[in-house]
This record gives C-alpha cells, structure tokens and sequence, in this order.
C-alpha cells in the first residue's frame, strides 16, 4: 500500500471525509490504491498528474466517456487508464435503494467502485475504468434501463429542481419536461454535431434550485401571471409569531412583515395595515422573496408556465454570462412543442453560424440579438432588457422601411 | 450478430419509477412546507398528506460501499427511497413521523452530518481537482473538505442571515458554480505556458489553439519551418485554455499556482436579480493538505458577512449595500491592481463613474 500521510490528515474533522471513504476500497480495488497514492504525490508536488485529454467512448456515441490517463503509468499502474462514464441521472435525482444498489453492482463489476454522486450537469459519475470495460459496462446499464450522459460539443444531460414532486412554488412540471428534452434530444446528447456543448436546465420557479440562469444555455424557469394566493390568517399567525419565518430556517423567531416583507420587496408592491397584507400584482416581479419568508401564507398564482431565458456560460472565452430573457412566459404543458420548436430553431441557428467552440449566448452577442430573434421569428420585447442602449448606432434594415411604407410607427402622438 | 442486441438512446429512467407512493400521491399538490430544525423538512399535501425530508451532507465523492450503506438506511427507515440535491447533499425520504427520531440516531452513530436547509452553509459544490483531471491549479476535495471541516458549526445550524453558497472550480474553466456563489474558490495558474515546440506539430491545431486565447496572444511561431506557436508573455493571463486545446502547452507551476476567492455571487431572484461573484483575493498558496490561509480567509470573510449583513440580506447584497470599499475595509482584505477589471469593454462598466463612494 502506497503511504499517504498528507491525505491521512484529511481523516480527521465532523465533514464525511472522502480519504476515509476511499481507502474502504483498498481490499477489493488495487486501482483505489494507486488513485490515493497518485493523489498524495500531487499534494506533495502540488500539481496535477493526469495526461492530457483522452478519447474513448462507446460504439455509436462520441460522447459521455472522458477518457483519463495517469502520467506516472508505471509507478501508479492501475491508473494507467482510469477513465469516468457519465450515466443520465433520472429528473430530480430520484432513486430507490434498489436503483442505486444495481448501480453499485455494475460499477463494482466493470469499474473502480468509486462515484461522484452527481456532476454539476446532473449526471451519475462513474469514476475511474479501463478502456475495454466501457462497452460491457454500458451494455449492462442499458440492461437496467440507464443509459449514458452527455459530453463534448453535444447536448449535455439535462437536469432540474425537484419541482412539483415536493415543493408548492414549482410552476410547471420540471421533471417532466426534462425528461421529456432528454428523450427528444437523444441523438444530439449522443453523438456530438454542435459547434460547442449545450446545456438545458429546469427550475421550476425563480428561486432557481439547479441555478439554470448561470449554467445553462437554455433556462427554462417557472413564473406565473396572475395573482399571488395569499391566506390572510396565516399572514396573522406570522404577524403574531406563531409562524416562523422562512418555516423556521431562519436565526429570527419572529417576522416583521413590514420591514422583512413590505419593505424588502424591490418593486415596494406591497403593504400591511397590521392584519391585512396587500399585493398590487400588476407590479410585482415575481422575486419570491415574500413567498419564501411566508411559505405557509402565500403562494404563486394559478396561471403558471416559464421565462425562457438563453445565454449562459463559463468565462471562456468572452467571459462569463448570464442567461436573459427571450420569452417572457410560455405555457409548459406536455410534450412542449412550444419549447421544441424554439429550442429546435436556436440548434439550427447557431449550427448554421456557430464558430468552432462558440457557445450560444457569445454567437448571439458577436451577430445581435436582433438577427437572433428574427431567425427565431420571436418579438422584440422589453423585458428581454435592463435598460435600453445609451449609444446612437442602431442598424435599420429594409424590412423596416418597408414596415414603415406599411403603416407601421415608432412613435405615439397621444 | 451481437450488434444487432445492443441498447442504446434509451435516455435515463423515467424518475416515476423512483418516486415514493406519497410523492406520486401528491405530485404537483403540495400547499406548503416547514424546516423543523436544521436539516429536516416537512411538506404538506393539499390531501393532508405529510413528507419529511432529512437532509444529509456528502462529500459527492463516494464509493460503492458508501452508495450501499446509504441504501440500507434507505430501506430501514424510507422504504427505500431517497434523492440527491442539485448541491450534491442526499434526502432521506420519510413518511411515517416516529420514524424521524430512530433515523436521526442511526445518522448520528455513522457519523453523518444532517443539516445544510434555510440559513445554514450547505454544501460546497465542486469540481475534479488532482483525483481526475488535467488542467486544474488546485485540488478540490481536499480544499473542500477542510474548509467544511473549519465551518462546520454553519452546516447545521440556522444561524446567518442568509444562506450561503460556497463553491470550488479547480480552474477558471469555471464548471460547477464558482462564477455565481456567495463565496467561490477558484483555481488559479500564474505563469503563462510553455510551448513544447518539438510536439506541438504532432500533438494540436495550431489554428484552434491560437483561436483559444482570449487575449489574441498566441500566433504562429515566426520560423515557418517549426509549425508550432508563440506565445505574446505580457499579453497571457493564465488562464490554461490554450492547454485544454494544446497538450503540448503546458502552464503548471506548483509554487505560482494557487487559489483565488470571489465573493457576492447568487443565482436566485429573491429581492435583487441573479448576480456574478467578483474578485475578493487574487492569490492564495496552495498548501496542501489543509490550505490554512485558503479556510481562514474564508472564515473571515463569512464573519464579518455574518456580523454586518441584515436580516435576509444574501452576501451580494450586503456588499452592494456597505459599498465594495467598505467590503475590503472591513474584512481587512488588500486592496490591489490586480482586483481592477481590465477585460475588454466589460472592463468599463466596473469602474466608479460617480462621486458616490466613502472614504
């Protein structure tokens, strides 16, 4: 056994530690031992000691194995390939015991028994196999009904909140609809023919729980338009503090709704005379805040959907973005053909223009948003922006003058 | 014969096949929710239908033997159903109340932590680091794992004024969620690449490793005969992507690598809008296994957050309000060139254009 007494000290403290975990593995996986002894040589050095890159995968995808190669073959040879299957996660990591234990089967079988439960995309990480053990390992998965993940310039796994299996805000069916995008887009997810990768993530409302805004290219986020639902006693029980605010998440025993409600509210739609909490709905933004101090007395609205919003990513290459709004509110009922063909269109655009490499949200900065919606055949729309531009060089195209010829105004003269 | 048998494009599971009966009872028609206490959730049906949920933190990182303890839990006290959290905790799924009692025990005698709901610091979402992947400036685990260890008393306890997301991205590839964090370590390199001119040609696209670079500061090498790339030194920043295209372009330096922190980022909508977390510290060793200087700034910084914010005022939003001067002031953090934006036209948008600032 290799000796680790830099990792050793990472056994001791109240946080599971992942060397206690690891070193379980010993007696039955020998390449667990090489792992933590090439681990401790990194933390001794301070530098990574996998090759570069690596390209594996499975017969008919090219995407969902990152292929993984030690750089100290010889001293570490059970690393000498180590390479990690991503396995599609089901919507809002959902499992039974049985599930995960017919999981573990497999691994243990064709793999190093060591997982990450999950990868910041969603996916089910089996970390650490031989190049030959890949196809068996994935045909015995696919024999229990999973199948593998996304990786490379494909569409990668979709994930999301879990939704309305257990939570009163969620404003449409976020496991539904990503398992949907995930079968509709199995060939894309599988065998890689965009430009750069392609994320969807599904929040089912604006407190966003799998932070689709910022790691997605697609956001598809819950909203509702009408009124919030709010039952006046439970406002009371607050107001007397026989509710906990944030349902007792929070250091403070009791709410003050003026100035932890009304006063917070960033649209000041709000007030409360004591006993009535009142919401002027038509300028509410839809924040969540109320909702998420005062669970148990105020709810989204009835007339649910989604803001789809599109951009996001890392900061390579142009630095990173958010995603922005370029609907403010669709329906999201089965099997969301509103959401196909919109996704459908932002695919066939972007592979049309797309650089090597570019994602989405930069391809839609470097031609405009204009040319982007117009290919989309979307309305220009003002919750799409901040502000409007301050600078004066705004392009016109013929289509406008001939709108104009038509009848169309820029202007009111009411 | 045998390619005709394989599977393939099934997708996932359908999660149906996975959600306990009360679930699938309720789905879709939960009216409201409380947190009992750190760590544990109870949802109500509009059918009066009641589901706790016991919160329980992961190193996400675990083996199979883990996964299997994880499930007979499961199986004693859940009927066999659990999730996972989008950062990486799992749920233990409960639907019979007297059962919360022996399942706290059961967690307490294996010694896993239940907490990380409400105004606690939950889980730190990371990345690979030194166990798999190739082009990271710092571990992860290990940072993880010792700041988690250091902030400990935060995971289980309601006690700050919000809730605070920690994240680790182990290079500036950013994967995870180190760019919209409260609090984010990030993986820095320090020293620009050194080319490998003799394996270049055989090794990389030298159009696609010169189309990497942000800052256009790698070209083609001038001696047409060499087929390799030169790098513009004062024009690099480090940030590796040249490498993820080219390995033979490598940017390691043990001693000049290390760990930036940002600070101030969020995702969710509540009050103010989703925003980006921005650079707090610029450079921190790496130092191996417990990065003291990585835990302690970090803890100062949760402190002071904790001591000056409001009432419900995530860390974004008690900076935006004390102002990013006092923010430096107050967690006694240098203040340096290298904190002033210099990227482009994004640059000019974070400079002060008013007289609106303290002293």
């Amino acid at each position: 056994m290799h000796k680790t007494p830099l990792l050793d000290q990472l056994e001791s403290g109240p946080y599971p530690s992942f060397v206690t975990d690891l070193k379980r593995l010993l007696p039955t996986k020998p390449q667990v031992n090489d792992l933590l002894g090439q681990l401790e040589r990194s933390y001794k050095e301070k530098i990574t000691h996998w090759k570069h890159g690596g390209i594996v995968g499975v017969l008919g995808y090219g995407s969902g194995i990152i292929g993984r190669y030690s750089d100290l073959p010889n001293e570490f040879p059970g690393l000498e390939h180590f390479h990690t299957m991503r396995i599609n996660q089901p919507s809002g990591w959902f499992y039974t015991s049985a599930a995960i234990r017919e999981l573990c089967d497999i691994w243990d079988q064709y793999g190093s028994g060591v997982l990450n439960m999950h990868g910041a995309t969603g996916d089910i990480v089996f970390l650490g196999t031989r190049t030959e053990e890949l196809e068996p390992c994935f045909q015995a998965l696919a024999r229990k009904g999973f199948d593998i993940g996304g990786s490379g310039s494909a569409m990668r796994s979709p994930s999301c909140c879990v939704g309305p299996a257990r939570c009163e805000w969620s404003c449409y069916d976020t496991l539904e609809a990503c398992y949907d995008i995930t079968q509709e887009y199995q060939f894309e997810l599988h065998r890689p023919s965009f430009p750069y990768k392609f994320k969807f993530k599904f929040s089912g409302c604006p407190n966003d729980c799998v932070a689709s805004v910022a790691r997605a290219d697609c956001s598809v986020i819950g909203v509702w338009k009408d009124d919030i639902r709010i039952d006046q006693s439970a406002v009371k029980a607050y107001a007397g503090g026989e509710l906990k605010p944030r349902g007792g998440g929070s250091p403070y025993a009791k709410l003050d709704i003026q100035a932890d409600v009304v006063e917070l509210c960033p649209t000041g739609c709000m007030s409360f005379d004591g006993s009535t909490l009142k919401i002027d709905n038509r300028n509410c933004n839809h924040c969540m805040h109320c909702i998420n101090l005062m669970p148990q007395a105020l709810r989204p609205g009835t007339e649910t959907g989604a803001t789809l919003l599109i951009g996001s990513h890392a900061p390579i290459l142009e630095g990173a973005q958010m995603s922005w709004v370029i609907v403010p509110f669709m329906e999201m009922e089965p099997p969301y053909d509103n959401l196909k063909e919109i996704a459908g269109n932002i695919m066939e655009w972007w592979a049309e223009n797309g650089k090597n490499r570019e994602r989405v949200g930069e391809l839609i900065l470097r031609l405009g948003m204009r040319n982007f919606l117009e290919a989309l055949g979307l309305p220009p729309v003002p919750q799409s922006i901040k502000i409007p531009r301050a600078n004066p060089f705004f392009f016109w195209k013929d289509a406008d003058f001939e709108a104009e010829a038509a009848g169309k105004k820029y202007y009111t003269t009411k | 014969m045998a390619e005709a048998e394989r599977i393939t494009d099934i997708g996932p599971p359908h999660y149906s096949k996975f959600l306990p009966p009360i679930i699938k009872e309720n789905y879709g028609k939960w009216v409201s929710h409380e947190i009992l206490e750190p760590g544990v959730l109870k949802h109500v049906a509009e059918s009066g239908a009641e589901l706790y949920s016991v919160r329980v933190a992961s190193p996400r990182i675990i083996t199979t033997i883990r996964a299997r303890e994880i499930c007979d839990v499961a199986d004693k006290f859940c009927d066999g159903y659990l999730r996972f959290t989008s950062r990486h905790n799992f749920e233990l799924l409960v639907t019979d109340k007297a059962k919360l009692a022996p399942l706290k025990e059961e967690l307490a005698k294996r010694g896993w932590p239940i907490g990380g709901t409400g105004h606690s610091l939950t889980n730190i979402v990371h990345t690979q680091g030194w166990i798999h992947c190739h082009t990271p400036a710092i571990d992860a685990s290990g940072i993880v794992k010792s700041v988690m260890d250091d902030l400990f008393e935060y995971f289980g306890t309601h006690q700050l004024p919000a809730q605070v997301r920690i994240s680790l991205a182990c290079c500036l590839n950013m994967c995870g969620a180190v760019h919209c964090s409260d609090i984010a370590i990030c993986g820095v390199h320090r020293t620009p690449p050194k080319v490998m001119h003799d394996k270049l040609r055989h090794l990389c696209e030298i159009p696609t490793t010169i189309a990497s670079c942000p800052t256009g500061a790698i070209r083609p090498h001038p001696d047409k005969t060499l087929k390799s790339v030169i790098v513009n030194e004062e024009r690099c920043m480090y940030c590796g992507n040249c490498y993820t295209m080219c390995p033979a372009m490598p940017c390691f330096d043990p001693e000049k690598g290390g760990v930036a922190l940002l600070v101030g980022g969020k995702v969710s909508n509540a009050k103010s809008p989703p925003m980006f977390s921005r650079l707090a510290v610029p450079w921190i060793p790496n130092n191996p296994p417990r990065w003291p200087e990585v835990v302690s700034t970090i803890r100062k910084i949760l402190i002071k957050y904790a001591e000056g914010a409001n009432k419900y005022e995530r860390v974004a939003e008690w900076i935006e309000r004390i102002g990013w001067e006092k923010f430096f002031e107050v967690c006694d953090i240098p203040f340096t060139f290298q904190h002033i934006d210099d990227y482009k036209f994004q640059a000019y948008d974070t400079y002060r254009t008013s007289m609106h600032f303290k002293f």
